[in-house]
């Protein structure tokens, strides 16, 4: 028993030049922008609008700032797999040692999902419901924060396990008994399992956070059937969300007594049951996928209907097809292991329900196509994105419906067809509505739009780099190969290996553009510059107000008395062939003050969460106390709102004037 | 469509609905009855789980059906659940809650009994690992 638990420096790994060279380029990288932010003197700045921002724009735009960051991350290990995968055929063994490759593809399911997929999406909805709901904020601003916070102190604990300690070796879902503490008696699971276990509170907070918006606060007028899409879409996400994280939560829970004090809910002995895992894991698993994926086909209904000029074919029935999908994403995990040993009628109706459930994601593909014919389409980056995922989603679906079939799945479980499957589905579905609703709301984030030319190169790579990347899988797949191979003997997959390396090259390319795509906006943001608030000629609340928005989203909260409610406003203002005199009486308004407590609570939990892996417990006590201390000083907290006065408010609306363009 | 808009008031739309109407479900005398019904029902499980009036065989259905009685006093008196328009959104997630913890806990039974049945037995997995 020493004061600092299970760690010395040999939780360092001195004797690996990759792992040490890249932990070296992250202290340089991230030791010259903290210097350079300092000599600058943006820290005060830094701090006051956004560190300790309530504002659900700003907390939107970090958390996509934390996706873009993490994506970077999670390629590099999925281009080292690939290299790996590729080079380490026959003699050859690669450069990457077993236990390093283990880490590498745990790590690289982990992040992407949790850490790139989810605050894409998350920061996104937070960008978007409230300026959409025509509203000023989520119902708890405060909340919003601590959960921003929470989710970057799950990234960053992931990010430490590559200088100090290890990684998972387990895969991205941890199965028993490998993961038990028998089987892996390192750091790396206590990693996974902390640094989930302090995100997933900060999703479970979201979630609650846009329920609760979504339900109870929206502009006047705005019923149920007056939301626009993506409002829909994330209401079926959050409520996903707040019925599946608890049982992730408790399952880790579990597999945490069992690790740390000798429990036996998931061991081989002891009246243990791994399978039991496997169940809860994936019960909360597939609704996971249709909380990533619901979101995204939120901005593809958004970015087809804006750029068709047309409202969106059958918004009813995508509303129906919406909380549908909501519903029936809990009757299907089963097919996540079919080959686990049910019996054959138990993984027939769960062979069933999954095909049913294509249905209603069918019906929303006929809707955004329905949507575009006729239509006056603008090719913008965003459309590319959408056109791009409507081709390549269905082949993924498809290869999905194929999976779902029980005999099929025995033949190709656990190969690489599964993963070319999975890929196929997740990144059409999540990261390409992604890019495509980045690239969307960017103007009104930021007040100018992205580059275009570059933005068509990143998704050209992205495009043709996906499809040689993942369709060489299918192949070998079919061959029989394995995923999660280190090193492989059959000479015939190197072919389809290499092929599938250059994918990841063009890939890379792929997201060089979009980086330079940044850099070149930035440079020319005076060319790029919007004044109207409205860009794209949108239909809904969000570009009636100025890009970017004030704190306040909407001087006079706007009235809603139809479905597009920016559309059909624009309309009336053409109809009449005369703007609106605007005679506001600017009523004073008040926003949420600023608050630290969401930084130095998730400053708290990483301490806690790094003391509680390596076992020093004292550490782990003082954390939890400066955690409580800092939420109970902040319940005690008088004064919660500062006030904008009416001059304020007036001045800024007659500084931007939304223009109708005609 | 139009005749439900006032089903789910937005904030900054004036509530339909007289604030006199609104009091009935959270006022004193409200939860005054509840907590007698409350007390009524626990009280009488308590009696129950020890008479010997009742035939033995029967009292476990008799605790059930007081305790879902129980939860049904709790949702209306103290949640509020009612029929009224303004809790029309409780009663949706209420409803969606149970349905997902209903599939959750019933799908698990499901697959893990079924798996269970398919189990070597214990002493054939013995014998698996015994060394030849």
């Amino acid at each position: 028993m020493t004061l600092l638990g299970k760690l010395d420096w040999s939780a360092v790994p001195f004797d690996q030049p990759i792992i040490m060279g890249t932990v070296g380029v992250m202290i340089v990288v991230i030791g010259s922008i903290l210097s350079w932010v300092t000599l600058k003197g943006y820290v005060p700045y830094l701090w006051r609008e956004w560190i300790t921002s309530v504002d659900h724009k700003r907390i939107g735009v970090m958390y996509i700032v934390l996706a873009l960051v993490m994506l970077l991350r999670g390629f590099a290990d999925g281009i080292m797999m690939r290299t790996q995968q590729a080079v380490a055929v026959g003699g050859a063994q690669g450069y990457l040692p077993p236990e390093h490759f283990d880490q590498i593809f745990s790590a690289h399911g982990t992040i992407m999902i949790f850490f790139v997929a989810m605050p894409f999406v998350i920061g996104l909805m937070n960008f978007v419901v409230p300026l959409q709901l025509g509203v000023r904020d989520v119902a708890f601003p405060t909340l919003n924060s601590i959960s921003f916070w929470l989710t970057a102190s799950g990234v960053l604990l992931t990010n430490m396990s590559l200088a100090i300690g290890e990684f998972a070796k387990t895969g991205w879902f941890a199965y028993p008994p490998l993961s038990e503490l028998q089987f892996s008696p390192g750091v790396g699971v206590d990693y996974y399992l902390w640094s989930l276990q302090i995100s997933g509170i900060g999703t479970l907070l979201s979630g609650v956070n846009f329920v609760t918006t979504i339900l109870k606060m929206r502009a006047p007028g705005m019923s149920y059937l007056r939301m626009p899409v993506f409002c829909w879409t994330a209401l079926a996400s959050n409520l996903l969300i707040v019925a599946a994280f608890p049982v992730l939560t408790a399952l880790f829970a579990m597999l945490l007594l069992d690790r740390y004090l000798g429990f036996h809910f998931f061991t081989v002995d002891a009246g243990g049951n791994v399978m039991m895992y496997v169940n809860l894991f994936w019960i909360w698993g597939h609704p996971e996928v249709y909380i990533l994926v619901l979101p995204a086909f939120g901005v593809y209904s958004e970015v087809a209907a804006t750029f068709s000029g047309k409202s969106l074919f059958g918004y009813r029935s995508m509303v129906l097809a919406t909380m549908a999908i909501c519903v029936l994403s809990y009757t299907v995990w089963l097919h996540h292991f079919f080959t686990m040993g049910a019996s054959a009628s138990v993984n027939a109706f769960f062979g069933i329900t999954s095909m049913i459930i294509g249905v209603p994601t069918g019906v929303k593909v006929f809707n955004w196509l329905f949507t575009m014919y006729g239509g006056r389409i603008r090719f913008t980056v965003p459309v590319l994105w959408t056109i791009g995922f409507m081709v390549t989603f269905v082949f993924g679906g498809l290869t999905g419906v194929l999976l779902a079939l029980p005999a099929v799945d025995w033949q190709v479980h656990n190969s690489v067809f599964l993963v070319a499957h999975f890929h196929h589905v997740i990144i059409p579905g999540v990261l390409f509505g992604a890019i495509a609703g980045y690239n969307y709301w960017f103007p009104k984030a930021f007040g100018f739009k992205l580059d275009e030319r570059w933005g068509k190169a990143a998704f050209w790579c992205w495009f043709v780099g996906f499809h040689l990347a993942f369709m060489p899988l299918y192949v070998t797949g079919l061959m029989g190969m394995p995923r999660r191979l280190q090193h492989s003997d059959v000479l015939a997959w190197q072919p389809w290996l290499l092929v599938a390396e250059v994918g990841a090259i063009v890939i890379f390319a792929g997201i060089i553009c979009q980086i330079v795509q940044i850099v070149v906006s930035i440079r020319h943001r005076a060319q790029l510059r919007d004044t109207t608030g409205d860009p794209w000629n949108g239909r809904t609340l969000e570009w009636s107000t100025a890009s970017p928005p004030p704190a306040w989203n909407f001087a006079v909260l706007p009235r809603v008395d139809g479905l597009d409610a920016f559309w059909t406003h624009k309309q009336r203002v053409l109809a009449k062939q005369e703007l609106p005199v605007q005679q506001h009486a600017y009523r004073p308004i008040e926003v949420p003050k600023n608050s630290p407590v969401g930084f130095v609570t998730a400053f708290f939990t990483v301490v806690t969460g790094f003391a509680l892996i390596w076992h020093i417990w004292w550490m782990a006590g003082f954390g939890v106390l400066g955690a409580a201390v800092t939420l109970l000083a902040f319940m005690f907290r008088t004064k919660d709102e500062v006030e904008i006065p009416a001059d304020e408010v007036a001045l800024f609306d007659r500084a931007h004037p939304v223009e109708v363009s005609l | 469509m139009t005749a439900e808009t006032h089903w789910d008031v937005a904030p900054g739309e004036r509530p339909t609905i007289p604030a006199s109407e609104q009091e009935t479900s959270s006022g004193f005398l409200v939860y005054t009855i509840g907590l007698l019904l409350a007390v009524i029902l626990t009280v009488t499980s308590f009696w129950v789980a020890n008479t010997s009036v009742i035939w033995a065989p029967g009292v476990p259905a008799g605790l059930a059906v007081l305790a879902i009685a129980q939860m049904g006093v709790h949702l209306v008196f103290f949640l509020h659940i009612t029929t009224g328009p303004d809790s029309t959104n409780n009663v949706l997630a209420l409803a969606f809650g149970v349905l997902i913890v209903f599939l959750v806990l019933a799908g698990s039974l499901v697959i893990m009994a079924n798996l269970n049945e398919n189990m070597m037995g214990h002493s054939e997995l013995m014998n698996l690992q015994m060394p030849r």
